[in-house]
């Protein structure tokens, strides 16, 4: 976080000083560790095996705040009696289907319950019917938390393997410091203290990715931690507005606001869309207010009951349209024009050779970017053009570059880390021809509205028509008003125009329109809540009139567990939000995140349905049940509770399961994305791992053109142990070449022992550390080392792995071998020995791994 | 003290020196009339307009100077209760991201099978990237799949990036790309 | 000398992140002083100069920090400028009156006067100021002295994430100084300790205006041990000098006299 989050971490700073105990957990000893109090060196790829020892040793001990997991989590949920766990079959849990390769999740239901998953997988009947789901009855459960099939129960009997000594072996982790640790944690969780946990993409960046969250989200609940001032979780994202583009998403299959786009197969229409994802309990029974409400904001008047208020001009999906399936979509020919705005992906995401070669299939790229980046420059500027294997004459793509605003030459809001939304203003006008991508995009859509004009008889081209396009100008430059969008975006009653208060306020009859309604209420009153700046020395230590957080300016979600169940704080220490009898509503510091007069005596009827079934102590609005999930029964691909899986390319086999990986897992068998060995592959015995340093940024267009950050961290480099060093021959300052199968690519030497070899089931295990910035543009340039990673997805949200995988390291500058994208068609090639990775049952997966995947490679070239 | 232009006694260094006891002539009467003036450039600022840092997500407060329309400093905003003033390297680094000369400032163009980039005019360029999605869309069209179900839309374009773009940005990248039957919509959340 | 203001730097709440080096070269527009990987650490910067006026330093070490559990290794990190010096070797080395002492005690190189003779460069005991080679004139950290003219912060105590760097009035910082000290021992940190906070522990600059919290030996950051300005001894050398001349010039009138003596016998 200190690398990362340099300004964040000094909140964590501050916490130090005031006496918290700052564990740091990570495969190198970073500019963070240098600052903590406890540096745990981790394997890479190892953490749920760490997390869940974590689990293990709070149960065992009876570390877990009772009060707590009992009212406010499902562990006292019972499980039906068909649930077989991996315990039962070595790492598979029940359920496993030979024929899909993929799990049937109603082997892992409660009993007699389907509680419809908060997000994620929703399942669908063989012919693609919406699963009927009941709101969860309180019945099927267990106060004393005894019953043998409860949750708590199968989770301590899930989670016995964690031993410290399994941790060990595992994680390279001695035992007595994970002890320390484990205890360090316990003791500063429960009524009177709390523990956070802060992560990035070390943890997500897994084929089991979802599930290392997932993990530590029941360590945190075990703990009492969720929802509470000083703990809880926080993901560290990365980018200036990433939240803000997951919330109002350029992703393929949401719409804003976390409402699913239409799948194909199974949303045939708006009232089997509506029936499908409206959850019978919980506030997701808010769903159909809210999708409604977006489509009068996108399509207007011409959105009408009668015609489903346009739900037929939306597209659907067939599969899993990611960013990798997409770019082999491109590879493979499918993929004609492509959009990159604000990303370098040929340096930024895996295996760029596989990314050029798609590039090279477009029949047009538009690029958007302050300057030419490697992605627009594919063309002439790259490896294998450098080697001649490739010639600039022989590409045929047309390429656009668009040069792109700064933010100080634009309005508009930034979503934070923190969900705040912030509003920055233009400070000067763009130079020259840069424009912000809110003038393109709205020009560009102006201008297809032009060309359609004669064609609005054929249906398919009546969205264009439709969609509600008109946004006040200003400025020499005429450029739409980011605050009009912003207006849309909060929502508006459709009679006046006049922006609504918040998402309470949305209605699913057509009267209320809305662009995104987790940010209904930015813009209420007429007043941008994001451009809010009052200083801090005028506020209290929550600072809620500094800019607006969703969902309702909510700084800290489920803060109604911060209260017990008869709503007082569970310690005067730690309180933030309480029922006031007085008032009749919940108060305190935070804005409670809970419905404000719901009484915490509050018992649903029998009958109740949507968000009248959220009892007085479910803090956990959005899960159908209103408990926090220690087991997931819905909602995840790869199973209802974490297992250790070793990633697609490992040095050991599975210490805890036969089953290798996640069986779960997305791969693409092809010759341009070959994978090493599950474990052991004597051509690539070291374990590698990508991150950032503070000096730079992401794939490096912004800081490698800055002399003032390029002469701090001038050369791409990796960092090796003295161990390793020895081992391979490498000279501090000297150059290595680091290989996979993928690419190779080269790095000035920093030997230190921030980097240590770990004791893996016996055997030392080295680690080798890649920053991820460099590339050819620029004052700073070097190789990339994303370049080596192949494409391996986890299943839930299809998130690439990268955080661990294998490789090997020699002294001396690159021989300038061929990469692995350049060789010949993209046949499918089955290693024979791929079975390594997974149990017989799982073995068998046709090309289609998840239920929605990418179509078969299109053509050959 | 007065920057005497012709001689006067209250001006000659040796009687300053006496005055200000400043014997060894090492303190402030020798100082020059640039350093007698010198004052922040940001105290004649023509505004100080409020922004976000673009950089990472912690989202730090970002004060932007501007005079004669250039800016002159990006420095932290103090109010921030996140930041409280403070940036890190890249944060502190803004003014050259901003007014650095690697900014490319007219839209380049790049032929089928060229060997050059070419600059053409903005409005040209709209007008073109307008065409071939128009033409695109309408060639790689899919109304239903192969089973039957309805899909309405066109796999044939695809779009990538928003975590640097703003809220509103994104907004309508999805918004007109979803009219238009564009799926394959992503962003730097999935990398 | 009232009104007095500097630099506190408490090295045990660096994160390294450079923020401090990039602030000021933000605010002073400062060029870049070449890209060049040393392989030493993080530290591409490797010393200050005249176009780096804030430098940190990353010491690896294989020893323990006392109240950290990381097994026999530690990383310092310690952002290094002009300590502005209350004896300052560049200041009374000048010739020209280039370099003076401002009204907050800190020490200013007026570039309008400079006329790149050197002669501060081999007086500075910690090697801070330096030549521009493109324009032959001296430059250093100015404490930010057109900012404290309009009661701003310096640009790097500003940017600091963690206040390692802390500016204010000089009484001030020594007396948080002295406290910090005390708080870090008692909670078992006994190797802090502070560098160059007054005349009594730095009698060769006589106190330094910008001084430091360090976790380990002056030379493991770079730092002299006992730095000595050349100007302090200058006085010595001047009554040696008075001692010797006198002493000369009675053995010349005594050798007179002695010979006029030696003359009437």
């Amino acid at each position: 976080m200190a690398e990362c989050h340099p300004v964040g971490f000094r909140w964590v700073m501050e916490a130090r000083e005031r006496g918290a105990t700052i564990i740091h957990v990570d495969p190198r000893f970073t500019r963070t560790s240098a600052v903590a109090n406890i540096h745990v060196p981790i394997r890479a790829g190892s953490d749920i095996a760490f997390l869940g020892g974590i689990v293990r040793y709070i149960i065992e001990n009876e570390r877990y705040f009772r009060d707590y997991v009992v009212h406010y989590t499902n562990a006292p949920a019972i499980v039906s009696a068909e649930f077989q766990d991996t315990e039962d079959l070595d790492g598979l849990f029940g359920g496993w289907d030979e024929e899909t390769g993929q799990y049937h999740k109603k082997a892992w239901r409660y009993e007699g319950a389907d509680p419809e998953p908060a997000a994620g997988v929703k399942e669908s009947d063989e012919e693609g019917q919406p699963i009927q789901h009941n709101p969860f009855q309180a019945g099927h459960s267990d106060p004393t938390l005894q019953h043998p099939r409860c949750v708590f129960q199968i989770l301590k009997r899930h989670f016995s393997r964690y031993t410290p000594e399994m941790v060990e072996q595992t994680c390279g982790i001695p035992k007595s410091l994970f002890l320390k640790v484990a205890e360090t944690l316990c003791r500063n969780s429960g009524r009177e203290r709390t523990s956070a946990f802060c992560y990035a993409v070390g943890w997500t960046q897994h084929s089991m990715g979802v599930q290392y969250i997932r993990t530590a989200a029941i360590v945190q609940l075990l703990l009492g931690n969720i929802g509470r001032p000083g703990g809880g979780i926080l993901a560290l994202r990365g980018h200036a507005s990433i939240q803000g583009s997951t919330d109002i998403p350029t992703l393929y299959n949401l719409l804003p606001g976390y409402l699913p786009m239409p799948k194909a197969k199974q949303d045939k229409d708006l009232a089997t869309y509506l029936a499908r994802n409206t959850s019978p309990s919980g506030w997701w029974g808010e769903f159909p207010k809210y999708f409604v409400s977006l489509l009068k904001a996108w399509f207007g008047e011409a959105a009408t009951k009668e015609n489903g208020w346009c739900y037929d001009y939306l597209p659907a999906l067939t599969g899993d349209h990611s960013h990798m399936n997409t770019v082999v979509n491109m590879a493979d020919g499918g993929v004609k024009g492509y959009f990159v705005m604000g990303e370098n992906p040929v340096v930024g995401s895996m295996n760029g050779p596989l990314h050029r070669k798609g590039l090279r299939q477009l029949e047009w790229l538009v690029v958007r970017d302050f300057s030419v980046t490697e992605t627009a420059d594919f063309w002439r500027d790259a490896p294998e053009i450098e080697r001649g294997e490739i010639r600039t004459e022989d590409i045929g793509t047309e390429v656009f570059f668009f040069p792109a605003a700064a933010h100080v030459e634009k309005d508009g809001a930034f979503t934070n880390t923190q969900r705040l939304l912030q509003w920055h203003y233009k400070s000067v006008e763009p130079p020259g021809d840069a424009a912000s991508e809110l003038d393109f995009i709205y020009k560009l859509g102006l201008r297809l509205k032009k060309l359609y004009a004669e064609e609005y008889g054929q249906p398919r081209n009546r969205p264009i028509r439709d969609v509600t396009w008109d946004y006040p100008l200003e400025g020499p430059k005429r450029e739409p008003k980011a605050e009009a969008v912003l207006r849309e975006i909060n929502g508006y009653t459709v009679a006046d125009g006049k922006p609504v208060e918040g998402f309470t306020s949305l209605q699913d009859d057509g009267s209320t329109a809305c662009g995104c309604w987790i940010y209904s209420g930015c813009y209420r009153d007429g007043h941008n809540m994001a451009a809010r700046r009052k200083p801090h020395w005028e506020q209290n230590w929550v600072a809620p009139e500094w800019a607006w957080a969703w969902p309702h300016n909510r700084r800290l979600l489920y803060n109604r567990a911060s209260a017990d169940p008869e709503g007082k704080p569970w310690s005067d220490r730690k309180k933030l939000v309480w029922w006031d009898q007085e008032k009749g509503e919940w108060v305190g510091y935070d804005t409670p995140d809970f419905i404000v007069k719901r009484p915490p005596w509050f018992h649903p009827s029998k009958d109740a349905c949507g968000k009248d079934t959220i009892g007085g102590t479910d803090p956990f609005v959005m899960q159908a049940d209103g408990k926090g999930w220690l087991y997931a029964a819905t909602g995840l691909q790869d199973g209802p509770l974490p297992v250790h899986y070793e990633p697609q390319e490992s040095v050991v086999k599975n210490p805890l399961y036969g089953q290798q990986c996640n069986p779960e897992r997305v791969e693409w068998w092809r010759k341009d994305n070959p994978y090493h060995r599950a474990y052991d592959d004597p051509r690539f015995p070291y374990v590698i791992t990508t991150y950032r340093l503070t000096e730079h940024h992401t794939a490096g267009a912004m800081s490698r053109w800055l002399s003032w950050l390029s002469e701090l961290q001038p050369e791409m480099f990796c960092e090796v142990s003295p161990e390793l060093a020895a081992e391979r021959g490498l000279k501090n300052g000297g150059w290595a070449t680091i290989r996979t199968m993928r690419a190779e690519i080269e790095a000035r030497v920093l030997v230190t022992g921030r980097m240590r070899p770990l004791r893996i089931k016996g055997r030392l295990v080295h680690q080798i550390g890649l920053p991820y910035h460099w590339s050819t543009k620029g004052l700073a340039r070097g190789d990339a080392a994303n370049d080596l990673i192949g494409f391996v997805a986890d299943p839930n949200v299809s998130i690439q792995e990268s955080k661990a995988f294998t490789g090997a390291i020699e002294p001396g500058r690159k021989s300038r071998r061929r990469s692995a994208a350049i060789s010949g068609p993209p046949v499918r090639e089955i290693d024979p020995k791929r079975w390594q990775r997974d149990l017989p049952p799982a073995r068998r997966k046709p090309e289609s791994q998840h239920s929605f995947k990418a179509g078969e490679s299109k053509k050959e070239h | 003290m007065p920057s005497g232009d012709g001689f006067s006694l209250s001006n000659w260094p040796l009687f300053r020196q006496l005055k200000q006891r400043d014997l060894f002539g090492l303190e402030q009467t020798a100082a020059s009339p640039r350093t007698e003036a010198l004052t922040a450039r940001t105290a004649s600022a023509d505004r100080i307009v409020p922004s976000i840092c673009p950089y990472c997500a912690v989202g730090c407060g970002q004060l932007v100077y501007v005079k004669n329309e250039k800016i002159i400093d990006i420095e932290g905003d103090p109010a921030s209760p996140i930041s409280r003033g403070c940036l890190c390297p890249k944060g502190a680094a803004t003014f050259q991201l901003v007014t650095g000369s690697h900014r490319v400032q007219h839209v380049l163009y790049r032929r089928p099978h060229g060997k050059e980039w070419e600059t053409v005019p903005l409005e040209q360029a709209v007008d073109m990237v307008a065409e071939r999605v128009k033409r695109t869309r309408d060639e790689t069209w899919e109304g239903t799949d192969e089973e039957g179900h309805p899909v309405r839309r066109t796999m044939g374009i695809a779009h990538l990036g928003g975590a640097t773009l703003d809220n509103e940005e994104n907004y309508l990248i999805k918004k007109l790309f979803t009219a238009l039957g564009i799926v394959q919509i992503e962003n730097q959340a999935r990398v | 000398m009232a009104g007095a203001k500097g630099f506190f730097t408490d090295t045990t709440l660096c994160i390294g992140c450079k923020a401090c080096e990039v602030a000021c070269k933000q605010w002073n527009q400062l060029p870049d002083d070449g890209l060049l990987f040393t392989g030493m650490s993080y530290d591409n910067t490797v010393h200050l100069g005249a176009s780096t006026w804030r430098h940190v330093a990353f010491i690896e070490r294989p020893v323990p920090l006392s109240t950290q559990d990381a097994g026999a290794f530690s990383w310092l990190f310690s952002s290094d400028v002009c300590k502005h010096c209350v004896r300052a070797g560049c200041l009374e080395s000048c010739p020209t009156g280039a370099i003076i002492r401002t009204e907050f005690d800190s020490v200013y190189v007026q570039p309008d006067i400079c006329n790149g003779c050197g002669y501060c460069i081999v007086n500075c005991p910690f090697g801070v100021i330096d030549r521009r080679s493109e324009d032959g004139r001296a430059w250093k950290c100015t404490l930010c002295y057109d900012r404290l003219r309009e009661d701003m912060t310096p640009a790097c105590a500003k940017a600091c994430p963690t206040e390692s760097i802390v500016f204010g009035d000089l009484d001030e910082l020594r007396t948080r100084a002295r406290v910090r000290v005390e708080k870090l021992q008692d909670a078992g940190m006994r190797e802090a300790y502070l560098y160059g906070e007054d005349a009594a522990s730095q009698p060769g600059t006589e106190g330094l205006n910008a001084f430091f919290l360090l976790l380990d030996k002056p030379e493991v950051y770079n730092l002299p041990p006992d730095p000595a300005i050349p100007t302090k001894g200058v006085g010595r050398s001047w009554i040696s000098m008075a001692a010797a001349a006198a002493g000369i010039a009675l053995m010349a009138v005594g050798s007179v006299f002695f010979s006029k003596l030696g003359g009437r016998s």
